[in-house]
């Protein structure tokens, strides 16, 4: 957590004013010294927020095979009995779906989700766009109308934007948005209520958490920028196979859970590979996220498959 | 080069033993071999790769880096790459008189591309495009 780049609030005075509780996306105000949670989608909200909730599962990994490790099938099956328990109304996938972006190891992976019994929402990973940038990936699991698969909708007042920042990787192996999607984001937001709550989901981490292993994205900031004028905004990603969370203003960050399997903490070891733990110690460190819209808030729920 | 400091990874003892088959199936004159099979272990020590070859030079990935991370070569040289960790990698040319992609390489599998023309070749892994590597051709 040390190498977590914080980033400075520019606006203390609001920053005072504001405070996310818990991480979860909870916006409160001072009144008079009294905290109490900002109305959003107020009177003059056409979109009332209701109370719903949605899952996220990340990095499945299918096709990944090392050693004893059991198969990134069989986790992702027990992280789908999970989620199914939990009854979501939808389900987002965080990208990696695949190891190798191969045919097969898509298809496997789809018959798989099924089995949460939601629609599932995807962004690829930079393991699902090897060779033919997200091509077969997008075949099966794409959702944008446009070429470069990113999308946007609605749910129960609340507006969900996936981003696609796993193509063109920079040269330090950072993800990238790129000036057609940014540009696609603005319009998409444009004529939005400050007051709507907005999730955004992308596989690597909008923030930096550690660049020299590619743990970040280079042009977040204009998505940011986008972003910052909303009262509650959500970022779920996936890539770093850790739950690791940031609050930013009104923005809060969070990583979620692998289910095929771990990786480091940033910066320890050679590299972000796949970290070796005993057989008995894994499911504890795989997991699935619930996320709960109550009113005006999202609560998350990180949860291990050992649980 | 030598993988002794890090020979007590064992996935890397069997990815070692495995350019004994490499050598065999990457010397076909002028062939352009993309190998991603997974490797068949075979009974040979660890191969040094060599900086220098007439007709095959070797190189690891190991740790996210290519090793040796540049590498001189003859014209008419198939380089072999191995991946040897854990991770994912691939072999993708950024820069040179001839392009090069290799598919997804998982741990073990290899990938053999025969330079023809002379110059330097820039390449690096596009899933991890911090790692860099340079193949010198004369």
């Amino acid at each position: 957590m040390s190498k977590v780049v914080e980033s400075n609030v520019t606006n203390r005075r609001q920053a005072m004013k504001c405070l996310l509780w818990g991480g979860a996306g909870v916006l409160w105000t001072f009144a008079g010294g009294v905290p109490r949670p900002l109305r959003l989608g107020g009177e003059a909200e056409a979109g009332e927020v209701r109370g719903f909730t949605f899952g996220q599962i990340s990095d499945s990994h299918i096709g990944f095979k090392a050693g004893a490790h059991p198969s990134a099938e069989d986790t992702l099956a027990d992280a789908v009995a999970q989620m199914a328990a939990m009854q979501p109304q939808f389900v987002i996938h965080s990208g990696d779906v695949s190891h190798l972006s191969a045919a097969e190891q898509f298809a496997v992976a789809g018959e798989i989700m099924q089995g949460v019994k939601r629609d599932v929402f995807y962004v690829p990973g930079e393991h699902d766009t090897i060779g033919d940038d997200g091509k077969l990936f997008f075949e099966r699991f794409g959702r944008g109308h446009g070429t470069g698969g990113w999308y946007s909708f609605d749910a129960h007042g609340v507006h969900f934007v996936g981003l696609v920042n796993v193509v063109n990787l920079t040269s330090t192996g950072l993800g990238s948005i790129g000036a057609a999607q940014i540009a696609w984001l603005k319009n998409d937001l444009k004529g939005r209520a400050s007051s709507t709550p907005i999730v955004v989901f992308a596989h690597m981490p909008l923030w930096s958490i550690y660049p020299q292993w590619g743990w970040g994205t280079a042009d977040a900031a204009p998505v940011l920028a986008t972003l910052r004028r909303f009262g509650s905004v959500t970022v779920l990603n996936g890539h770093i196979h850790q739950v690791i969370q940031k609050v930013e203003g009104n923005v809060t960050y969070h990583t979620a859970y692998s289910t095929a399997f771990p990786q480091p903490a940033p910066g320890v070891g050679p590299g972000p590979g796949p970290l070796k733990v005993p057989a008995d110690e894994l499911k504890a460190m795989l997991g699935i996220r619930r996320l709960e819209v109550v009113s005006d808030r999202v609560a998350l729920t990180d949860k291990t498959l050992a649980q | 080069m030598n993988f002794s400091s890090r020979g007590f990874r064992p996935i890397l003892t069997l990815a070692a033993m495995s350019i004994a088959v490499v050598c065999a199936t990457a010397l076909v004159p002028g062939s352009r071999a993309a190998v991603a099979e997974a490797a068949a272990p075979a009974p040979a020590p660890a191969a040094a790769a060599a900086a220098v070859s007439t007709m095959q030079s070797d190189i690891t990935i190991d740790s996210y880096m290519f090793r040796p991370a540049v590498v001189t070569i003859a014209k008419g040289t198939t380089v072999v790459w191995v991946n040897k960790d854990d991770d994912v990698h691939t072999i993708k040319s950024k820069a040179g008189p001839e392009a090069f992609s290799s598919p997804a390489l998982p741990t073990g599998s290899r990938y053999g591309f025969t330079f023809k023309r002379a110059g330097t070749y820039r390449y690096i892994c596009s899933v991890h495009p911090y790692m860099h590597g340079v193949i010198v051709v004369r």
